[in-house]
Formats: structure tokens, C-alpha cells, sequence
């Protein structure tokens, strides 16, 4: 098994009132920032996801996105996958350290 | 006759619900989150709150306590359920009533009486009211009611909008931008149901002003209408 991190991101849908995104645009004035327009605030989760693959825990976080930490009539969300750790002992052959079962770490490009 | 109202960590209207359904003549019976067990009850309040702290989203870890698994069998059954506040929050979470509740247009928390007017006198949880304005609490962030507009048309098609907000001529608040609408809700409304009628969810307090030390008895028109329905619904069971 492996272990995948992942950040959900989820906005407001478009077209959807985002008082907080009009708060802080109202807010730039005061910084004397005139370059910055369209602020929408959301939030982040991340979060970890034990499966034999990638596309299986994909399929998790998706289901819990859709289901809990968006509201799909409100919100939209991205996944992001941050870092997949292979915690599988190695093959024979492969790797002598005492360490070899625990944790090569590939980050996503 | 037996009325329950569900306590969440961090409710804080149940007490309250309980007190109106007293008032209005029922056994008041407190449900506990963590057990589906509805014990028998006629109907069920969902009060006001802040259930499991508002986080994430307001009402959406509620909406998977173990009680909303007994409230969603007992509402496909046909029982009436009423989401008070945070209460209409789980329901619009937990898919029994349409829409959603986003953070009030103002950003402000809204702490105040209002008026909301019901839009039909013929539903389980108006019939009692005399259709004039009702002057009731609201106490939330997160009440402004938002539906697609095609969903919008359909709620009006089908008589689900039960309540909204009104100006002090009775005229209601239909603008989200009316000083009369506390939150910016979509067509003024304080309230829906689902299409069977039986689940129905609403943002002001009546439970709040249930009697008259409380200052009026606006609310008792709509916790009485609940009542009676239960009562009947129960003798056809």
C-alpha cells in the first residue's frame, strides 16, 4: 500500500456571492492596491490516502469532495495530489538498508 | 403525544424548542446525535445552533451524525420535520429541503426581529397562522438563501417557498439588496419545504417567541401548525 497526499481546493462556483472575496477587494483600497480585481475565497483541505494505487485513492477523495467538502450546488473543487510516499517493502534484490520498507517519497511534477 | 428536538454539540435553541413544544401542550423529548433512535416521537425539531462548531460548512458534519440517519428514514416515512436556524442549515446540507445557505450578504452576523409572512396557509407548518406578518428572531451568518433560478421558478411552481421576509407593509422583501431582507436571500425567502411538504426549514426563531413573557407569541402560530400536524399524522399511523 501507499500513501498519497492531497490538497482539495474548493471556490465559490462562479456567479455564486462570495461576500469574503468582495470584503477583501473592498479592503484593497486601504493598501493602495489598484491592480488586484475577481478575489474569491475558499478553502483548502489536505489530506492523506492509504490505497494499493493512485487512481483508487483519487476515486476516495473525489467521493469526499463531491460529498462532503464541497457543496456541489455552491462550490466547485480541484484536487491536487502533493505527494504519493511507497511504503511497500522492496523487491529482493533491491535496496540493502535496514530502511528499505519504509517510505520512498516521489513528488508529483 | 411526543415531540422530539435533536441537541448536536453546540445547539444551543434546543432547550428553547423544547420549552415552545411544552407550551403548545406536548411531551417534549430530547434526542442525543450520536443515536438514530428517534424513541418513538411524532415529529422532530432541529434547533438552532452552531452543530459541531460550523466547521467546514454549516451544517455538514451534522448532516453525518448517527440522528440524521433516524431523521432521513423517519422523513422518507413521511414524518414532519422542522429545521429551526442551524437546523434548516443540516437540512439544506443534508439534501432534505432544497438550496443552500450562504454567509449573509452584510458579511454581518444578523441578531435582530424581523417580519416574514407565510406564502400559504394550507401547509403542515402554517395552517395554524393567521397570515399576517409574524415578527420573529433571526441569529445567524449563514442565512441567505441561494437556489438556481431555475430551481427558484420550480419552488414557486410547486409551493414550496413558505415563508419571506416583508417590508413593514407586508409587501415581501423580494430584492436581497431590501433593507427588509436581513441576509440578501434569493426572492426573500426565510423558509421551503421539500416536494412531499413534510420537511421544512426555516431561518428566524419562533421557538423564541412561543410566549408572550418572551415579548409575543407571533411563533406559536407556526410551532402550534407543527403540532397539530404531527398529531394527525401520528392518529394515521
Amino acid at each position: 500500500m501507499s500513501e498519497f497526499r492531497y490538497a482539495v481546493n474548493v471556490l465559490p462556483k462562479p456567479g455564486i456571492l462570495d461576500p469574503q472575496g468582495r470584503a477583501v477587494e473592498l479592503s484593497l483600497p486601504h493598501l493602495k492596491i489598484t491592480t488586484v480585481s475577481r478575489v474569491r475565497v475558499g478553502r483548502r483541505v489536505e489530506l492523506t490516502v492509504t490505497a494499493a494505487a493512485e487512481p483508487a485513492a483519487r476515486v476516495v477523495v473525489d467521493g469526499l469532495a463531491k460529498e462532503m467538502l464541497s457543496n456541489p450546488l455552491i462550490e466547485a473543487y480541484a484536487i491536487e495530489l502533493l505527494e504519493a510516499t511507497s511504503s511497500t517493502v522492496s523487491a529482493v534484490g533491491s535496496g540493502t538498508d535496514s530502511g528499505a520498507s519504509s517510505g520512498a517519497k516521489v513528488t508529483p511534477s | 403525544m411526543r415531540i422530539g428536538v435533536v441537541t448536536f454539540p453546540d445547539s444551543n435553541s434546543d432547550v428553547d424548542a423544547l420549552n415552545a413544544l411544552a407550551v403548545a401542550g406536548v411531551e417534549p423529548v430530547s434526542l442525543w446525535h450520536e443515536s438514530p433512535d428517534l424513541q418513538g416521537v411524532a415529529g422532530v425539531i432541529l434547533p438552532g445552533g452552531f452543530a459541531y462548531g460550523d466547521y467546514l460548512r454549516a451544517g455538514v458534519i451534522a448532516r453525518f451524525s448517527p440522528v440524521m440517519r433516524g431523521v432521513s428514514d423517519f422523513a422518507a416515512k413521511g414524518g414532519l420535520v422542522l429545521g429551526i436556524c442551524n437546523g434548516f442549515q443540516v437540512l439544506a446540507e443534508s439534501r432534505l429541503v432544497p438550496g443552500a445557505l450562504l454567509r449573509n450578504r452584510s458579511l454581518r452576523f444578523a441578531s435582530k426581529i424581523v417580519a416574514i409572512k407565510p406564502q400559504r396557509l394550507d401547509s403542515p407548518f402554517t395552517h395554524k397562522a393567521t397570515g399576517a406578518p409574524l415578527h420573529i428572531p433571526i441569529a445567524h451568518g449563514e442565512g441567505c438563501y441561494y437556489v438556481d433560478e431555475a430551481t427558484l421558478d420550480e419552488l414557486e411552481r410547486n409551493g414550496q417557498i413558505l415563508w419571506r421576509y416583508v417590508r413593514p407593509d407586508g409587501a415581501p422583501a423580494l430584492d436581497p439588496d431590501d433593507p427588509a431582507n436581513p441576509n440578501g436571500s434569493l426572492r426573500g425567502i426565510a423558509g421551503v419545504c421539500n416536494t412531499a411538504g413534510n420537511v421544512a426549514g426555516l431561518m428566524p426563531h419562533p421557538e423564541r417567541m412561543s410566549e408572550s413573557i418572551l415579548g409575543s407569541d407571533d411563533g406559536m402560530q407556526l410551532i402550534s401548525s407543527f403540532v397539530e400536524s404531527a398529531r394527525t399524522w401520528e392518529a394515521t399511523r
